[in-house]
Formats: C-alpha cells, sequence, structure tokens
C-alpha cells in the first residue's frame, strides 16, 4: 500500500507527528527517511527575524506532485510525505519536511534526497529574509542546481553507476 | 492573457498580476519579455537580467523559445529558493 501526503500550510507541523503518521498501523515498512527543513537564527554571519516564503499557489502542488510520481517510479517506496510552509516563519521553526518510506533504506534514502533537491530547484518557493538591515530576497545556490541536476538521466550519479 | 510575477519581479514590476494581450508577433517566451521590456522602466527593470528570470506557462517551467500561442497563464519568477 503506497500512501501519499502532500501538504502546504501556512502554520507549523509536528514532525514526529507526520513520521507516526505515515508507519502507523504497518508492518511492511521497514525504513523510513525523514528531512527537516528548520529557519536559521542568522544568515552569512547576521542574525535575522524571520523568513517570508512566498509561494506560487497552484503550481506549487503540481511541481511537488509531479516530482512525488517521478519518486515513485524511481523507487519502490511504500509512503512519502511532502510538508512545505508559506509566509512568515521564525528561526527556529520548520519550513518543510520529507518523509520517504520502504521496506529497505535504499530506496528510502535517495527518494528522500531527490525530493528535496527538487523542491530547492524547481518547486515555486522564494524565500526573503527579514533582518534589523531590511528585507532581501535570498539568491539561488549554484549547488542547488548542481545538486539537483545529477538525478538526471542522462548525467551524475546513475550513469556513474 | 494573464500574466503573474513573484518574488522580486513582482516588486520591480510592482503589481503580482495583470490581463495583456500581446500582437500577434509576440510568439515566445523571449519574445514575450522582449515586448514587456518596451512597455516601461519597472518591466525594464525586472528583465533587466533576462537570464535570471524564469518562466512557466499553465503552471508548468518552460524555456525561453517556448510557444505562448493558447498559453492561459504566464508567470515570471526569479530562480526558486524553496526547501
Amino acid at each position: 500500500m503506497m500512501q501519499t501526503t502532500v501538504r502546504l500550510q501556512r502554520e507549523d507541523f509536528d514532525a514526529a507527528a507526520e513520521q507516526a503518521a505515515l508507519t502507523r498501523g504497518r508492518t511492511d515498512i521497514g525504513a523510513v527517511v525523514t528531512f527537516t527543513g528548520i529557519c536559521r537564527g542568522a544568515e552569512s554571519g547576521e542574525p535575522i527575524a524571520a523568513l517570508t516564503l512566498e509561494h506560487y499557489p497552484g503550481m506549487a502542488e503540481d511541481e511537488i506532485g509531479r516530482h512525488v510520481e517521478e519518486a515513485k517510479s524511481r523507487w519502490p517506496l511504500l509512503g512519502i510525505t511532502v510538508i512545505h510552509r508559506y509566509g512568515r516563519i521564525a528561526p527556529g521553526e520548520n519550513i518543510v519536511f520529507v518523509a520517504t518510506a520502504s521496506s529497505h533504506r535504499e530506496a528510502a534514502f535517495a527518494a528522500a534526497e531527490f525530493l528535496m533537491d527538487y523542491l530547492k530547484t524547481r518547486a515555486p518557493f522564494w524565500k526573503q529574509v527579514e533582518s534589523k538591515s531590511g528585507t532581501a530576497w535570498v539568491d539561488a545556490k549554484g549547488a542547488d542546481d548542481a545538486a539537483a541536476a545529477r538525478w538526471t538521466k542522462t548525467s551524475g550519479r546513475e550513469a556513474a553507476e | 492573457m494573464k500574466l503573474v510575477y513573484f518574488a522580486w519581479v513582482r516588486e520591480r514590476v510592482g503589481k503580482a498580476e495583470e490581463e495583456l494581450t500581446p500582437p500577434p508577433s509576440v510568439k515566445t517566451v523571449a519574445e514575450l519579455v522582449t515586448w514587456l521590456k518596451g512597455r516601461g522602466e519597472e518591466y525594464a527593470h525586472a528583465f533587466e537580467h533576462a537570464k535570471s528570470v524564469r518562466a512557466a506557462i499553465d503552471k508548468s517551467h518552460v524555456k525561453p523559445d517556448a510557444a505562448i500561442a493558447g498559453a492561459r497563464e504566464i508567470a515570471f519568477f526569479p530562480p526558486m529558493t524553496g526547501g
């Protein structure tokens, strides 16, 4: 049985409760990998007051859904949960959650990393940092693009294996 | 067609969305950007570095050479920084 949950929400979430919900009542799952992205209290050494995440309603859900479907087609998964917040997020609060469940760890690790790499570079969200010097949009990182590119079928990790 | 803007593209254009009808000679996303840049300083500023602005047609990512015929909603936004 494959259980898929994708949620975009303004409010915070409980990562432990989300993991428990993914595996409750199941005896076929042998591995769960979870990733939680958390708002740091400083960017480049400067304290921040908050992050504000803007998103493209409709497209964000569609884009996450497309990558969830791709993850399912690539690995033998038994469950996926993706939660992404939008709006104002204070330091210490959660931003994003990905959990992948499988019978063995390899698929769960790979799928969680794949989903996070794509959330960073393809899901239409934009972070703005709020600090005492004002607000500034976060620049996209080349390292994130490189991390996502290694999952494409013609290059990177899979081709090397 | 409906144009929607996000993050600093939205701030520079000065609006989140608008309804525009480009002339029939505008056939691709890249041509739409060129046409928009001619509409005023705010657009010229938003699309100053056209390569750092991404586009989506009807909520799917597209490249600059994508045809805009039949598009209901075209979005412009900076490279994404979610996750």
